[in-house]
């Protein structure tokens, strides 16, 4: 017999859990499945605290968001199956999903699907990628955050997005020397209270330099970094070699789409976004009509925005199948009006510009 | 230029220091978050309604310096661990500094620990004076070392552990 469910909820990343759990609390039967073996996603990483309102867990370092969302999902039990360590690996029509558990493939029928799959992380080309000693800075978080395993002694980071600014803080708190960030771009790419933290606890930053090769035989030994000019052409003769035992990769992430691909969503390219993005309209629905999306997926912006977008992606999936609701309603428009505050101001331009973008494409389309 | 490689320049400290008569009149808090980010925990962490944001959340904070009255709550509250108070009444030579740490070690009250400047270089010993640790900074400690007048505006950051004192 196949398992039947309302709403079902892939991923339970900060944008899956509050999906699954408004969903829930509205009275929708939904069952959340994640890959992992930790509800959270991402958040369950992340020891820094968090910016934001003081309205929603502003000052709050991010597990401990994870462990709110989680007993939030709990108190709705009665509604919300989770399964861990199963994926949803594709659609079959419109209506039915296959899921892989460690146990068994099986597949699951729903009515409506909130796909928060979250991103992948970019990689980098440069000689001797592969050799050992070069990370994802994912890959380190879970190791050190996860697991209590320094990945090493020192370490070079590329990339000085908030990511690598805020894994080579908690890597020194972890006791590893961080020997330098790396940044093609002139300017820091991430928050400057971020960078600050960093440099005032001695890491060099260097903009307009980008990493050449990973040197070493079996392991990494050190890496060549070089200038870069404002075309971002190597400058010849600045070539400058680091000693490190861990190279640690921050270039960025992109949405995984592969569902909305297979479930026949029109894609739309965003670079402000992360790239290829289902195009959705204000209620978080897709072309595809049953598909919702939340989170990353939708666009590569922080956990508190995929909080909020998986509370509306949860109420609207709720009320296409029952109906509008006053409950729902208010759920949306509060939801709404704290996502118009974080992306005011001049550092939520590009996104704001990225989502404007995909509203007026689903508009004529 | 602190966008370039994350110190303050001149220029950018200058825009949120306070007078030089205020400097004068005790502890006061040094804001040091120049960059429209969607965060205000700061702002209802003040007593005195002293920290505003002109144009919501994602506004800098503006300090007002003259209601400022140097109590440190602020301190611990920044996420960004941007916020700083500095005493320059302390003593004759010296000022009290008041920074957020969340290194190991933790140093002792009265121990010497290193003065970090904003570049991470060790610009002058100070002595521990005070360090809180309270359930409701959840893990931040925030601080107070002693430290030569003249560095009291430069070092922003500590460094405790063998041989960072004499």
């Amino acid at each position: 017999m196949s398992r039947k469910t309302q709403v079902l909820v892939v991923g339970g990343g900060p944008a899956g859990l509050s999906a699954a759990v408004v969903a829930a609390q509205m009275g929708a039967k939904v069952l959340l499945v994640d890959d992992n073996p930790l509800l959270g996603g991402q958040l369950v990483k992340q020891t820094h605290r968090f910016f934001g309102s003081s309205a929603r867990d502003a000052g709050i370092r991010g597990y401990a968001i994870a462990e709110k969302l989680c007993e939030d999902a709990a108190a709705v039990k009665k509604n919300l199956s989770i399964l861990m360590n199963t994926s949803a690996v594709g659609f079959y029509g419109d209506t039915e999903a296959g899921i892989l558990s460690p146990e068994r493939y099986e597949p699951v029928s729903f009515e409506r699907v909130i796909v928060c799959t979250g991103a992948v992380e970019n990689s980098l080309n440069f000689e001797n990628n592969d050799l050992p000693g070069v990370y994802g800075a994912g890959a380190v978080q879970t190791l050190m955050n996860v697991h209590g395993i320094r990945p090493g002694k020192k370490i070079l980071m590329i990339g000085s997005g908030n990511i690598g600014l805020i894994v080579s803080y908690q890597l020194i708190q972890a006791g590893v020397e961080v020997v330098g960030l790396v940044e093609a771009l002139p300017t820091i790419g991430g928050y400057l209270v971020h960078a600050s933290k960093i440099r005032r606890l001695g890491v060099p930053i260097h903009t307009n330099h980008t990493i050449i090769s990973a040197n070493g035989v079996e392991k990494v030994k050190s890496a060549t970094i070089c200038r870069l000019d404002e075309k971002f052409q190597r400058v010849p003769n600045t070539e400058l070699e680091i000693g490190c035992d861990c190279i640690c990769l921050a270039v960025g992430l992109s949405p995984l789409i592969d569902l909305f691909q297979q479930g026949n969503c029109r894609m739309f390219f965003v670079p402000e976004l992360g790239g290829l993005v289902p195009l959705l309209d204000v209620n978080m629905r897709t072309t595809n009509h049953r598909i919702y999306v939340a989170g990353d997926a939708s666009g590569i912006e922080e956990a508190t925005t995929a909080i909020l977008g998986g509370r509306i992606a949860g109420a609207c999936a709720y009320e296409s199948i029952h109906g509008v609701d006053d409950k729902a309603q208010a759920i949306i428009a509060d939801a709404n009006e704290e996502l118009k505050h974080l992306r005011s101001g001049s550092t939520g331009e590009k996104v704001r510009w990225g989502r404007d973008r995909l509203i007026k494409e689903i508009a004529v389309c | 230029m602190l966008i370039n490689d994350g110190i303050f320049s001149q220029t950018e400290l200058e825009s949120i220091l306070p007078s030089p008569e205020r400097m004068k009149k005790g502890p006061v808090a040094i804001i040091e978050c120049i960059q429209d980010i969607p965060c205000d925990p700061c702002v209802s962490s003040c007593p005195s309604h002293a920290i505003t944001m002109k144009s919501g959340i994602t506004d800098k904070p503006c300090l007002d310096h003259v209601h400022c009255i140097g109590c440190g709550l602020c301190v611990a509250s920044c996420p960004g661990l941007a916020i700083f108070i500095v005493d320059m009444n302390y003593s004759n030579r010296s000022a009290s500094l008041t920074v957020p740490h969340e290194l190991l070690p933790i140093p002792k009250v009265g121990e010497i620990v290193a003065g970090l400047d904003r570049a991470g270089k060790a610009v002058c010993e100070a002595k521990t004076l005070k360090v809180i640790k309270s359930k409701k900074y959840d893990k931040t400690m925030v601080i107070t070392i002693e430290v030569p007048k003249e560095h009291a505006m430069a070092v922003r950051a500590i460094k405790a552990g063998k041989g960072m004192g004499k």
